[in-house]
Parts: C-alpha cells; structure tokens; sequence
C-alpha cells in the first residue's frame, strides 16, 4: 500500500446507494450518494439526524449490521473497492487503514478492560508487534493526544476517566496504526463546549501531522467550518450539496443549505430585530419520501410540475467541484436578502418577580464499595444570589456539572435550599419541597424539560396529558371548560387540534416540546425554567421552537429562566446571562455586557469554544487546559484557577489563596475575579465579525 | 465492608429465628405430638394417657418456652418421678446431678433424632458431607456446560447455532427434576427399557444396567456409574437456567459499542468474543450461579429420594416424613444458613467481579 499515488483520491464515493431491509420493507437510508476525499483533505458530512450521515460512514467501515446492505454504487478506497472485499480483507483494512472515532468515548471502551491493554491490540493484531513494544507505542500516543501522566493512563479503566479523557483514548487508539482515513462520528457531541474545544484542536493538529484524511461527520455546521476543507450537506438519504467549506457557506447553491444557514443563530441574528427562520414541515420518513425532491414539500422554491416530476441529479454549480442537488439553481436569486419575518417590538421588562439571595444547594455524599466510608460535601451551589424580572428572558450558561441544574431543582422545589432565601412575589419559598406548595406557586413557577422524548407519559394521549395538569392545577370549572382551555393551549404551541387524540409515539421530537409547552403554560405559568429546551433537537426544529418560546413570553408575559451550554442561542434570545462555574456565578449581566469584553476569564474561554457557522466571523482562540474539577474537591480559592490563562496576572497568587469577591463592573454588570480593573479593561473581543 | 457484612449477618439471625419458630409451631401442633406419642410409647395408648406421656416428657410446657429450650435460652425440663430424675437434658438417670442446665442449640446440643435414634448434629454432618460431593460434582458439570452453552448461542443472536442450544436450553429448564431423573433413569439405568438391554444383548456392557440406578453404594465410594445420573439430573435443570441468563447477558454485550469498537479495529470475531465481551458478559449470570446454591438444595430432595441417596435431601424428607421434630429443625437451620450465606458471597462476589461497582 505503499506505492499509493498521492494525487489520487483516498475514497471514492460513487452513487452509493444503501438500504435497510425489515420485515415489512426496503427502507432506502442513503440514495445516490457520491464523494471524493483526497489525500490530506478534511471532508465534513453535516445533516440533520435521520439523513444517512452515519450509514454512510458505516458502510465505508462495511459495518450496517444484519439488516443493512448496499444496494449499488461503489466504495473505492485507494483505488480498490470495499463493496466486494471479503471479511479477511476487511480485517486487515479496519483499525489499520481506516479507523473510526464515535460518539459517545463510554460507550466505546471496553469497561472491562486496560486502557493500555485496549490500546496496545491495535498493533498487536496488525503489525504483529510484541506486547511491550505494543504497550510502549501506546504511551508514546497517549502523550501524543497530550493526556497528561501517560503510564498511569495506561493502567486505568475506562470509567477512572472523563469524558474528554477517554475521547482522547479513543483518538489515540484510532491513530495507533497510522490510518490513511479517519472516521469521526460526531465525536465531541457528548462532550462539553471547552472538552469539545480541545478534542477539536486536537483533531486537526493531528491530522496536518500525520496527513490523515478525515470523513467528519456533524450536524454541527461551526465545528465543519472549523475542522473541515470541504464538505457535504445532505438531506433525507441525499447529497444535496458538496463543494468547499468556504463555497458552501457563502454562495450557497441549494435550498436546503441556506434554510439551516437562516435557522441557526449566527451572530447578528436578534429575537427582535431580525428572527430566526425557521425550516416549515417535518423530516419526511424514509418510506414516505416524496416523489421528486425531497426537500421539495419544505422548500420555499418549489414548482409544481418540476421540483416532484422526477429524480433530480446533481448538477454542477459555479466554484471548484462544487454541486447542487437542485434543478432550479440557477434560476434562484441567492443573494436576495431574507424576507425578515415580522419584526417585533421588544417587550419592556417589568418589576421583579423572583429573588434569589445567598442560595446554597449541598449534597452529602459517601465513597466506599459497601456504603460507609468517608462522606464528602459536594457545593453543588453556591451564594448564588440574582433577581429575575417580569417578561425577562434570563440565561443560565455553563458546562456539565457546574450546578445549573441543581439550581432549577431548588427553584421548582425538588430540593430544598441549605441556605438562603428564595423570594417569589416576596414571599420566601427556599424550604418549602414541593409538594407542601400551594397550587397557586407550583402553577406559576413550570419547567420544560431537555429531553422531550422522556418526559410525557407514553401510555397517555396528548390532551389527556394537558387536561391532567390543568386538573392538577385546579383550572378551569367542568371537564368541558379544561376540555376548551386544553385547545386553546394546543393553538397556543402552534400544534393542530388533531394532536389531542394522538399518542406521544406518534409524534416528532419537535412536537414533543411543543406539547411540554403547552402543559408548562397550562396554569399560566409567572415563571418557566426551561432546561435546555432544544439541546435535543434538530438544528431546523430548535429555530421553530425557540421562537414560540419568544412569542408564549411575550403574550404572557412570563419570566423565562432559560438554562443552556449553547452561547449561541443564549446571545439570541436572553436580555441577561448569569455564568455559572463550578457551582458559582461567575459573571452575570445583559447579554451585551457578557459578550462583549471585559470579560470573566471562563466566559471568555467559553465564547471562544463555541464554534460559530458564519465565514465572516474572526475568533481568538483560547483553548482551556485539562479537565472541569469535581465538585466533590473544588480547587482551593477562585474555583477557575487551574485552568485560568489570566491567573498570572493577578499579584501574590492570590487565586491560590482567595475567594475572589464579586465586583460590579457597570451597572448590573457583575464579575466574581481577582483581576484588576486595568486589566479587565484591556481584554480584546474573542468574536469579531469581518466588515463586509 | 465489615459494616456491610455485619449487617447482613444480623439480617441472616434474625431469618434464622423467624424460620426455625415457623417450623418448630409447625411440628408441634397437636396432632403431631399425638403422633409423637403414640409411636415412640405405644400405639394404643388412649387419650389420657397419651396427655400425661406428653406432660412427662416435656411437652406439657407453653409453645414459647419450649422453642426458647430448644434454642438453649431456657434451661431444660426436668420431671422428679419414683425418685429419678429425667430431663431434656439428662442422657441417663445416673448422671442427672451433673448434667447441664441449659442443651439447646446454642450450646451446640441440636437433640436426638426419633427415627434415627442418633444425634441430630452427627445425621447432618454426614448427610451434608454427602450432599456436599453431590452439590461439588453438579458444579463441576452445571456451571461450565452452562456458560460455554450461553455465550455460543449468545454471541450470534438467531443464528442456528443459537437456536439450536437455545432449544435446548429451554427443554432442559423446562423439565424439572422429579421427569428428567425418571427419563434418565428409564434409558440409562433399566434392565428392562431403554438402552441397556440392547447393549447387553450386544455384549457391550457386562452388568445388566448401563449406569446403576441408585447411588446409595456411591456413599462408599463415587463412581462414574453410579453417580452420573443424579448429577446430570440436578445439572439439567441448572444447565437451561443459567445458559438462558449468560444467552441473554451475551447478546446484549455483542450490541454494545465496544464491540463494534472492538470489531472496526480488525480485530477478528474469536478474539472479539472471548478477549472483548466474555469478561463483560459474565457479570450477570455469576449472582445467578449463586442464586442457584438454594434451588440445588430443592433439586436435592428430590434427587436423593428418587436415586436412595443418603444425603441431606433424603434425610429432610425422611424426617419431615416421620414427624422427627429435632431433626426437621435442623434442616431447616441448615437450609436457611445455606440460602443466606451463599446471597451474602454473590453480593460481594459481584463487587469484586465488576470493576465499575468499586468506588475510587
């Protein structure tokens, strides 16, 4: 393999066409699709869930399981095609030619096996290497995808690590053979935004070095935009679209593209000024695509007569091996400005209706195989103290484990504070668990939960489920009258009053949280915590649903707690962000205030992680070291300091040391750091969008 | 660790008392005293004399404080009659001075068997010494049969292979002991059906029987032949149960991602199995196996019974048969310890075995 001419394309992707065959059918999961990746090159498959990104990737793995097979096309890997390999042959191709980084680290890592052990097998199996030679390449790797203290490492179990930790060790073990093709399956989709950071770095630092070709495959347009050369959007089993990185997020040349461009929160993009635009209609089923286009039922191009009267090819469009999936390319104007949706005024901001003061949320934990051992403490909260008012959206950001959720739990009452006050209409509920609430309070202060799919009871229809709360929360007088409010509330999330009768199976995720919604709205709630609300969802729903959150708020006036990792969306929507860290406010002020400088250290760690899908925008990039602590043993002083950049800044280690007090910057502009003013003032914007 | 033990001891005492009281109000109702009597004085006793015969020999006192007797809190009866002195307590007359005023099972006195005319303490040491050969052997054959039965069938879910043993696996649970020792015994271990008249009749095999159909000469000493049948009888059953478990434990690890992982690093299908998901496999069925050890003590009783066996099975129904009262409560002190004790070894065996259940 060797002689491999560099010139030549590493896989050649050529009207593959795959299906899945179940009892009752042929299900075709990817139709039609042709890519090219070249030596060295980055090649980005993005695309809604559903769209066959990672059967495509399997089936260059020819992994599709029992069920799966390829009914056409060719797979062509350095000029031989995988279609008709035998299993041997495969074998020695897998792991050592191609390999493949997946997406959730835990799940695959052997749980009952060495990391030094799971890695070392690699060359074991084909180079024939002995163990300890295996073992020593091993720690040379691991220290190449810079895990710190390698051989203990080696000597660890899976899950002694952290996600982060054991995405590098998956890396790791994909890059031990030196592969010419690397898979990478949404690999930081489990991770957190400075985790994911990091991982992406990596990713691409690895690849210029050993000149791996890489298939990327996310729904993630920012991450393509920053790992990828070219990419690939595809849509219901399709390739719609295939050009350049750069080609393809500025001139755009298929419908589809441009629909997910509009509905992802770029910077610009305002709930007031200039709304998302959301995708109309659903994901077709794959076996109820429609004849022609598939996109053509959604797309706001569509001719009848021509966009459904047959298979449509991919047609070449201006740039370099750029293609679209579009009959009409040529005829659409692309760069008519959007048809803004009506804009809105800005809903003014009334007087408080929720305080929180010094709110301390612990947890009492044990260790020990059997129970007993030592307890620990862990400060899942702590002194959080902020005022929400009426109509007022106010973001809750941080990573996994920084305490946002524990937070919600103590606002809805699920746990009770350990100390501090919590004041709605100035009447103190922090002790008060939830089922010692009055009905009123439990009906104004309502949650929508992340994941829609868990959260209604499966075996009970959608109005049945509205109707429950609205009994629970003492609304309405006869069956009748909850019956009426019930539709009312359907109409409310903009679903049909059909759904009423339907089951929660029979519904899209997006639907789902429509429904959750609705019965968060059902006691005309004061206060909606809504805890990721869309963090589920696809790309094209997410716009849909964010903004009737938007317009539920504005007609009720309803204070909207919304708790996100996702910055994007939160410079969207929010007035205020409140950061939180390790169970601490970092920084809380509007939203211009805490995107722009001067910043926290962490919020601008954070702002700098999150990939952004917009060609235009320039970013600074600050990569955090090492991993979140745990709560269980926070860092002594400032809980960011063992992985603040700005920490020598600051005289006298006094991160070391001290708690740094929280300092008001402007008004209603507050910051929990130790660094001066003067340097505070001195901090450049991590995001700045080139001038046009 | 210790605390969790200790914990779960007090648990076990406190099941132990609760189930040996169950027994003893069982075996001493009044019928079964009647009973008592009447055997071990005279069948024609009447009524009356019956009642004092029971007064006489300790029977007379309250339920509770005869149990607290039996269990060595209480000391034991004495009656004062024509000068001797008997008692619970009291081997002969002779020594009634220096006998001791308390003989219950604490004080390791467990009473004497009525059947056996022997001490209940040496009946069970040598029938659980028997059993304990029984019980070893039916490991030996149930657990790696089992196991290599469920991760075949387990590591290819609905190839043939895996319908195949799974059928077989199904029949074999299905049958409980009391049909399969019967059907074994009629093809194995009969001078006038199955196989062995054929394979006598072609000068195979020189006794009249294949395998011998009773293992009571297995007392003396275990042969292959005589005592094949009740271990594969009791195996059978096991064998089913704990492949149906290890079946299912398997194909729920070959789906897992880590396999694949395992599987897209070129690694090949053998060593996927048993370097990547057998260790990962073996974790469920294990509390499983050991959930097994008090079904094995049912399998027992009737196995011993059906091949004359003279185990701790045989001797259970035997003294459940013949209203032997000390010896029944022996058993079932027995047969308690067993239970408990082999749950307490699968619960920390399993911590052991599972690296994720360790706490750093």
């Amino acid at each position: 393999m060797t002689d491999w001419d560099n010139t030549k394309p590493i896989l050649e992707i050529e009207n593959l066409s795959i299906s899945f065959f179940t009892r009752l059918r042929e299900i075709p999961a990817v139709m039609d699709f042709s890519c090219t990746v070249m030596p060295g090159e980055a090649m980005g498959l993005v695309g809604e869930s559903g769209c066959g990104k990672s059967t495509v990737a399997l089936a260059v793995m020819r992994d599709l399981g029992k069920n799966g097979r390829i009914v056409g096309g060719s797979i062509k890997f350095k000029g031989r095609d995988l279609t008709n390999m035998s299993e041997p042959e495969l074998r020695k191709l897998r792991g050592s030619e191609i390999a493949m980084i997946y997406q959730e680290p835990m799940a695959s890592l052997n749980p009952a096996m060495k990391i030094g052990a799971q890695l070392a097998e690699v060359p074991m199996i084909h180079q024939g290497m002995p163990r300890d030679q295996a073992l020593a390449l091993a720690r040379q790797i691991v220290a190449d995808v810079r895990l710190p203290d390698p051989d203990r490492i080696l000597q660890a179990y899976p899950h002694q690590l952290s996600g982060g930790q054991q995405q590098r060790i998956v890396i790791a073990m994909a890059l031990m053979s030196k592969p010419a093709l690397l898979i990478l399956d949404e690999p930081t989709t489990a991770l957190d935004v400075t985790v994911e950071a990091g991982i992406v770095d990596l990713v691409k630092d690895l690849g210029e070095k050993y000149g791996t070709s890489m298939l990327f495959i996310s729904h993630n347009l920012g991450l393509v935009l920053d790992v990828c050369d070219r990419l690939c959007v595809m849509y219901s089993g399709e390739a719609v679209e295939t050009g350049n990185v750069a080609q393809v997020f500025d001139d755009m040349r298929h419908p589809y593209t441009q629909a997910l461009f509009r509905s992802i929160p770029l910077p610009g993009a305002d709930k007031t000024s200039r709304p998302l635009v959301a995708i109309p209609g659903n994901f077709p089923l794959p076996h109820e695509r429609p004849k022609g286009c598939n996109f053509g039922p959604r797309c706001e191009y569509f001719t009848d007569g021509r966009c459904n009267a047959g298979d449509i090819p991919m047609v070449p469009a201006p740039g370099d091996r750029h293609a679209t999936r579009c009959i009409r390319s040529t005829e659409i104007d692309w760069n008519a400005p959007i048809r803004i949706g009506k804009a809105v005024q800005k809903t003014p901001v009334g007087d408080v209706v929720l305080r929180m003061e010094d709110l301390r949320k612990y947890y009492n934990v044990s260790s020990g195989s059997f129970g007993g051992g030592v307890s620990k403490v862990v400060k899942a909260n702590e002194t959080l103290s902020f005022e929400a008012r009426e109509g007022e959206t106010l973001a809750i950001v941080g990573e996994s484990g920084c305490g946002k959720s524990t937070f919600a739990k103590v606002l809805m009452g699920l746990e009770t504070a350990t100390s501090g006050k919590i004041f709605l209409y100035n009447q103190d509920i922090q002790d008060t668990p939830i089922e010692k609430r009055s009905t009123d309070t439990v009906s104004s202060v309502q949650m929508v939960f992340q994941n829609p799919f868990d959260t209604l009871n499966p075996s009970m229809n959608v109005g049945r489920q509205i109707i429950r709360a609205l009994e629970i929360f003492n609304e309405g007088k006869s069956d009748a009258d909850r019956h009426a409010r019930m539709l009312e509330l359907l109409d409310l999330v903009k679903l049909p009053r059909a759904f009423a009768e339907r089951m929660p199976r029979q519904l899209s995720g997006g639907q789902k949280q429509r429904v959750g919604i609705a019965r968060a709205f059902a006691g005309g709630a004061k206060i909606v915590v809504a805890d990721e609300p869309v963090s589920a969802l696809d790309v094209s729903v997410q716009a849909a649903v964010t903004d009737l959150l938007m317009e539920i708020q504005r007609k009720n006036r309803t204070t909207l707690l919304f708790i996100s990792h996702d910055l994007s969306i939160v410079r969207y929507l929010s007035d205020r962000v409140m950061v939180m860290y390790l169970g601490h406010v970092v920084e809380l002020g509007t939203t211009d205030q805490v995107f722009s400088p001067p910043y926290h250290p962490y919020t601008e760690a954070l702002l700098s992680a999150v990939p952004i899908a917009d060609t235009r925008v320039k970013k600074k990039r600050i990569v955090l070291e090492g991993d979140i602590p745990s709560a269980m043993n926070p860092p002594p002083g400032c809980p960011f300091q063992t992985r603040c950049r700005w920490k020598s800044q600051v005289p006298g280690g006094l991160c070391d040391r001290e708690m740094p007090p929280v300092v008001t910057l402007a008004a209603g502009h507050q910051i929990k750091c130790h660094l001066s003013a003067e340097v505070l003032n001195g901090m450049e914007p991590v995001i700045t969008i080139a001038a046009e | 660790m210790l605390k969790f033990v200790l914990r779960r001891s007090l648990v076990m005492l406190l099941t132990a008392l609760c189930l040996t009281f169950i027994v003893f109000f069982m075996t001493n109702l009044a019928p079964n005293l009647e009973k008592l009597a009447k055997s071990e004085a005279s069948a024609r006793m009447s009524d009356d004399e019956v009642a004092s015969w029971l007064e006489k020999n300790g029977f007379g006192q309250p339920l509770l404080v005869r149990y607290g007797e039996w269990l060595g809190v209480l000391p034991g009866w004495t009656v004062t009659e024509n000068g001797e002195t008997r008692g619970r307590c009291i081997a002969s007359p002779a020594s009634a001075a220096d006998a001791p005023a308390f003989c219950g099972v604490l004080q390791g006195d467990w009473g004497t068997s009525t059947v056996f005319k022997d001490s209940v303490g040496s009946i069970l040491s040598r029938s659980l010494g028997a059993t304990a050969w029984l019980m070893l052997w039916v490991m030996i054959v149930m657990v790696p049969t089992s196991l290599l039965l469920g991760v075949l069938s387990g590591m290819r879910e609905g190839s043939k292979l895996d319908r195949v043993l799974s059928t077989v696996a199904i029949a074999s649970t299905a049958t409980p002991e009391y049909v399969s020792g019967v059907i074994l015994v009629v093809i194995f271990a009969s001078a006038t059906a199955g196989l062995s008249p054929l394979l006598f009749e072609w000068g195979l095999i020189s006794s009249k029987t294949l395998f011998l159909g009773t293992a009571t000469s297995a007392m003396d000493g275990i042969t292959f032949w005589n005592f094949a049948l009740p271990v594969l009888t009791i195996a059978l059953y096991g064998i089913g149960y704990i492949a149906r478990m290890t079946r299912a434990s398997m194909t729920e690890v070959m789906v897992q991602q880590y396999i694949r992982t395992a599987r897209l690093k070129g690694v090949s299908f053998r060593q996927v199995v048993i370097r990547h998901a057998l260790r990962n496999a073996l974790i469920a069925p294990f509390t499983v196996i050991m959930l097994q050890f008090p079904w094995l003590l049912n399998g027992v009783v009737i196995v011993e019974t059906l091949f004359n066996y003279k185990g701790f099975g045989w001797t259970l129904v035997q003294a459940a048969g013949n209203n032997d009262i000390e010896l029944l409560l022996g058993c079932s002190v027995v047969a308690v310890f067993v239970v408990l004790v082999t749950q307490l070894m699968s619960d920390i065996g399993y911590v052991f075995l599972n690296p994720r259940i360790r706490l750093a």
